[in-house]
Order: C-alpha cells, then sequence, then structure tokens
C-alpha cells in the first residue's frame, strides 16, 4: 500500500496555515505533535452532545460518558499489544505514569542503598522521580552511559545491575538522541534477577508498532499528546502481579470502594490508580488518536519515517559545518544539533521560526544527557507520520542561511 | 527623539527591507560588540529569565536622578547581543530619570523588533530592559 502523504497532512487542519508569512513545516513533534481533525471533532462531539462525570451516575449521559471512555482502555490496549486492557492506567501523560510508579511501587519497595539503573540519555521525567527517592529514602541512582554513536549497550545495563538493584527505568527513544534502544535483552535479564523494568514510552510508541505482551516490561508509560492525541491524555501499562505489589498514589473519588471514619477500601485496578475526575474528553480523544494511528497503520507510519529519517539523515550529512548528535543504525526521527561557530541554538531556532520552522532548543529535558555531550544546549528537528522530504529541503535551506548569517 | 546612536540605528533600519535584512543587521551588531570579560559574569550581572545567558554590568556615573547612565551587556547567543547592542544605543548616555522615561516598545517597533517584547518570547529583552529601568531607579533615587 502506498502511503498517501497528501491525505494524512489533510487530516491535520494546522499543517496548512502560515507562520511569518511561509508554510509551517512543524519539526517538533518530539515536543508535542498537531492533531488531526478527527480527534478535534470527538473533543467537541463529546463537550457538545456526550458530557457528565464517568463512572458516577445512572443517567443516561454518564453511562455515555463512562463507555466512551472505557472503551479507550481497549484501545490503548490493542495499540500496545496488550491483551488484557486492565492492565492499562489512564494517565495525564508519562510523567504522571512515572510518578505513579515512583510513590505506588517503588517508595514502599526500596530501602537505603537499593538501587535504580538509569541510562544518562533519560527524559527528566524520567529521572526526578527517582531523585526524589535518593533525596528522601537513600535510594542509589546508578548511571549507565551511552556509547559515541548514541547507542546504549543491553549488556552494560545488565553489568551494571547488582544484589541491591531493583529497578531498572530506561526509555525506548531517547528524545535527543533519536535512538531506539535495545530493551529486550535488558528486560530479559532484570526478570531473570528479580528486577523491575520501566520503560519509558513517550517517543518510542509514535514511531513504531509496539507488542508490550512479548516486550515483557513491568512498566510502560506513554503519552497521548505525542500521539496526536490531546494534552492531558495517556496511560501507563502495569503487569498484573506488579499492580498487586502497589499501593495507590493519588487518593480520592473513583480510586475507592468504601470510606468510613476509620477505614478506607480500594477500588480494584486499575482504577485504584486513577484518583478524582480523569482527564475524560482528553482520552476520549485520545482513542480516536490511536484509532487514526492504526488506521494508517503502524508499520506503513515506522516505513515512512524511516524513509524520511533516511533522506534527512543523507542532507544533514551534507552539511558538513553541522554537527548531528547521535548516529545509531537505530535512529530515528529525531536530529539534535549545533552549527560549528554559530552563537547559540536559540540564534538558529530564532531564523528558522522566521522561515516557519518550528524546531526546539535547549537542553530537551535531558541535563545529564547534555552533560555527557559537552554541549549546553542544541536545536532540535523531529518529524512525525505528516512530514515530507520537502520540509526536510526547507529545513537544509534555513540551516544554511543560519551558517551564512553566523558563522 | 531618542539618542543619536538609536536614531542612526532606526535611520539604517528604514533600508532594510525584510526580516532577513533585518536581522542580518542585528547579527552584525551582536557580532561587533565587545564581549564581557568572564569574571564580571556574575549572578549578580546575570539576567534571570532570558532563554539564553544574559548580563548586563551597569556602569553609571554620578548620583540622583541626573546621573550619566551606561552599561555593558553580553550573551551567548548573537542575535541577544546584537539586541542588546541595539538597546545599549538605545539608553547610554541618557540621565538616570531620562531611562526611565523610554517608551522602549514603542522604540523597538520603529526597528519592526518589538515582536521579541512579547511576554511570552523567552529571548528576554523584556527583562533586560526591566533590569535596566531597576538600575536607573536605584541609582536616581541615590
Amino acid at each position: 500500500m502506498t502511503y498517501d502523504i497528501d491525505a494524512i497532512r489533510a487530516d491535520f487542519p494546522i499543517l496548512s496555515r502560515e507562520v511569518n508569512g511561509k508554510p509551517l513545516v512543524y519539526l517538533d513533534n518530539g515536543a508535542s505533535a498537531q492533531k488531526p481533525q478527527v480527534v478535534i471533532d470527538a473533543i467537541t462531539q463529546a463537550y457538545s452532545m456526550e458530557y457528565a462525570n464517568v463512572h458516577r451516575g445512572l443517567h443516561h449521559l454518564s453511562n455515555l460518558a463512562t463507555e466512551k471512555y472505557e472503551a479507550v482502555r481497549g484501545t490503548i490496549a490493542r495499540f500496545l499489544g496488550v491483551k488484557d486492557e486492565e492492565q492499562i492506567v489512564f494517565t495525564s501523560g508519562t510523567t504522571e505514569g512515572i510518578n505513579l510508579v515512583a510513590y505506588g511501587w517503588a517508595m514502599p519497595h526500596l530501602q537505603a542503598g537499593d538501587e535504580i539503573i538509569l541510562s544518562v540519555a533519560e527524559h527528566h521525567a524520567n529521572i526526578v522521580p527517582w531523585h526524589f527517592l535518593r533525596e528522601r529514602q537513600g535510594v542509589v541512582l546508578k548511571w549507565v552511559d551511552v556509547d559515541a554513536n548514541g547507542d546504549l549497550d543491553p549488556q552494560a545495563v545488565i553489568d551494571a545491575m547488582g544484589p541491591r538493584t531493583k529497578l531498572v527505568a530506561l526509555s525506548h527513544m531517547s528524545n535527543v538522541l533519536g535512538t531506539v534502544f535495545d530493551v529486550k535483552p535488558v528486560i530479559d535479564a532484570a526478570h531473570a534477577r528479580g528486577i523491575r523494568v520501566l520503560i519509558d514510552g513517550s517517543q518510542a510508541a509514535v514511531h513504531m508498532p509496539v507488542n508490550l505482551d512479548a516486550l515483557g516490561a513491568d512498566f510502560y508509560a506513554i503519552t497521548g499528546h505525542k500521539l496526536y492525541g490531546p494534552s492531558g491524555s495517556g496511560a501507563i501499562h502495569i503487569r498484573r502481579e506488579v499492580m498487586d505489589e502497589m499501593r495507590p498514589f493519588l487518593g480520592g473519588g473513583d480510586m475507592i470502594r468504601e470510606v468510613t471514619k476509620d477505614t478506607v477500601i480500594y477500588n480494584d485496578p486499575p482504577m485504584k490508580f486513577e484518583a478524582g475526575t480523569p482527564g475524560i474528553v482528553q482520552q476520549i480523544g485520545l482513542g480516536v488518536a490511536l484509532d487514526y494511528m492504526m488506521g494508517v497503520g503502524m508499520e506503513n507510519i515506522a516505513a515512512h519515517e524511516r524513509h524520511l529519517t533516511q533522506y534527512a539523515r543523507q542532507r544533514l550529512d551534507g552539511l558538513n559545518w553541522l554537527q548531528v548528535q547521535g548516529k545509531s543504525a537505530s535512529k530515528g526521527g529525531i536530529f539534535s544539533f549545533t552549527i560549528d561557530g554559530a552563537g547559540h541554538p536559540h540564534d538558529i531556532s530564532t531564523v528558522l521560526d522566521k522561515r516557519g520552522i518550528a524546531v526546539r532548543a535547549g537542553q530537551h529535558c535531558a541535563g545529564p544527557l547534555m552533560e555527557h555531550m559537552g554541549v549546553n544546549a542544541t536545536c532540535r528537528a523531529s518529524f512525525g507520520m505528516y512530514n515530507t522530504e520537502a520540509e526536510v529541503d526547507a529545513l537544509v535551506d534555513a540551516l544554511e542561511l543560519c551558517h551564512e548569517l553566523f558563522a | 527623539m531618542a539618542t543619536e546612536a538609536f536614531e542612526e540605528i532606526a535611520e539604517t533600519f528604514d533600508f532594510l527591507e525584510d526580516w532577513e535584512e533585518r536581522y542580518r543587521h542585528v547579527i552584525e551588531m551582536g557580532k561587533a560588540m565587545p564581549a564581557l570579560d568572564d569574571a564580571v559574569k556574575v549572578p549578580a550581572t546575570k539576567v534571570e529569565g532570558c532563554a539564553s545567558q544574559v548580563w548586563i554590568l551597569p556602569r553609571i556615573e554620578g548620583e540622583g536622578a541626573d546621573a550619566t547612565f551606561d552599561f555593558e551587556g553580553d550573551s551567548d547567543a548573537i542575535i541577544v547581543r546584537g539586541l542588546i547592542a541595539i538597546l545599549h544605543a538605545l539608553y547610554a548616555g541618557l540621565t538616570a530619570a531620562e531611562v526611565l522615561k523610554v517608551d522602549a516598545q514603542a522604540e523597538l517597533g520603529r526597528l519592526g523588533l518589538d515582536e521579541h517584547l512579547s511576554s511570552q518570547r523567552s529571548n528576554g529583552v523584556r527583562a533586560m530592559i526591566g533590569r535596566i529601568r531597576d538600575l536607573a531607579a536605584e541609582r536616581a533615587a541615590a
């Protein structure tokens, strides 16, 4: 089947607008992706005709909203290759998902001196919750480096596992380097040693099919706004037996079955981990976004992006004054770069913006990785399902202007 | 009517037709501006609220409202250095009292650079102007 890029682009209304008098070239998908019309329509429909609180009322609208909302659990399970949809916990995004694991699983299970293994390429969302445990209960953070190509050697992670290691927390795809990390051997080795594994799927799940039942991670977190869905939507997959080891994180309505002055009885998982009125419409929108992606086909999206990544690599490699971070063979469509002699990534992004090109400039919530790479900040162009070779060309043209202006 | 130095810049900008030419000029000004010595790039001179690093070192002579205002500045971003150079032209040589009367929004608007003043922009021009005004107000009251 051919990938009808024009039809896909037409599904995303924002892509037809101009920025600074130029057609928008949106290359900040790693930060947040744009939304197709079907998602925008679903949000409007939910608020216009089908809105009430979920899990509570017995009236028509509450039942309708609950059905729509709960159906998304099954959609997410299908999207992630999970048979048992009860293993999907709704969250507001990856950050909440990882904090849930930190408070609900790690805090009661880890003692002073116990270790958590992290790669230096983690996003702050997969670092700071573990720093909480270091600060508050003396947990030790062990860091594994990526190599010069931006690859993470699974054996290096396995070698770091010791008798006090309780958790390995790794990204599936670096939000700076674009490397897709080979996490399966790590998960298998960790499980052989009784170590739990959390995988941050924020980037990976957007760009390739994942099958979590096969992967076997204990925790796998995703975030809806990068998956062409609404901000404030997301989920974490938690294996059933691990759910049973967890205490609740946030307390409130929905996660509780019975409350008296002296006792509380919690709801069963997954609702045990979902306190308060959730992002009802956000999750409904996420379900539509995932259906949209599955409709196009994750294999097709991955193939399109592989092609685009290859083209971008080739074009960017032709600029000998451009330093791209990460040369892994498994690199996906995320390019962090600096220009020799150009003052600052903010200078570059300012000029790109004038050309209608949206990229991110800064540290990308990855302080330890920046330190490891020896750079203060980079620009990052990150591609999505709707980007084109012509947009790569527009980026390269604008970078040539930057080089001329600054270097 | 602003300072002579700023009027000169405004005159030049009148001839620059599109954003690329304007930015080219800002970048040239940024490259031409002398760098601050690393020794004075300290927390006291650092301007927070900028996406890139910015330092403003006051050089004010005299006391009170008639004190002569001047400063040196630097940034690790070239465009921001150029904007600092423009602010220098806008404010240097004025009295502390005059600094407080400058309508920076209107003056930068004459250069077509007022977009940098929106509060959502993180390049920090707003924060720099805030620092300059604070320094002038402090000396004017001394």
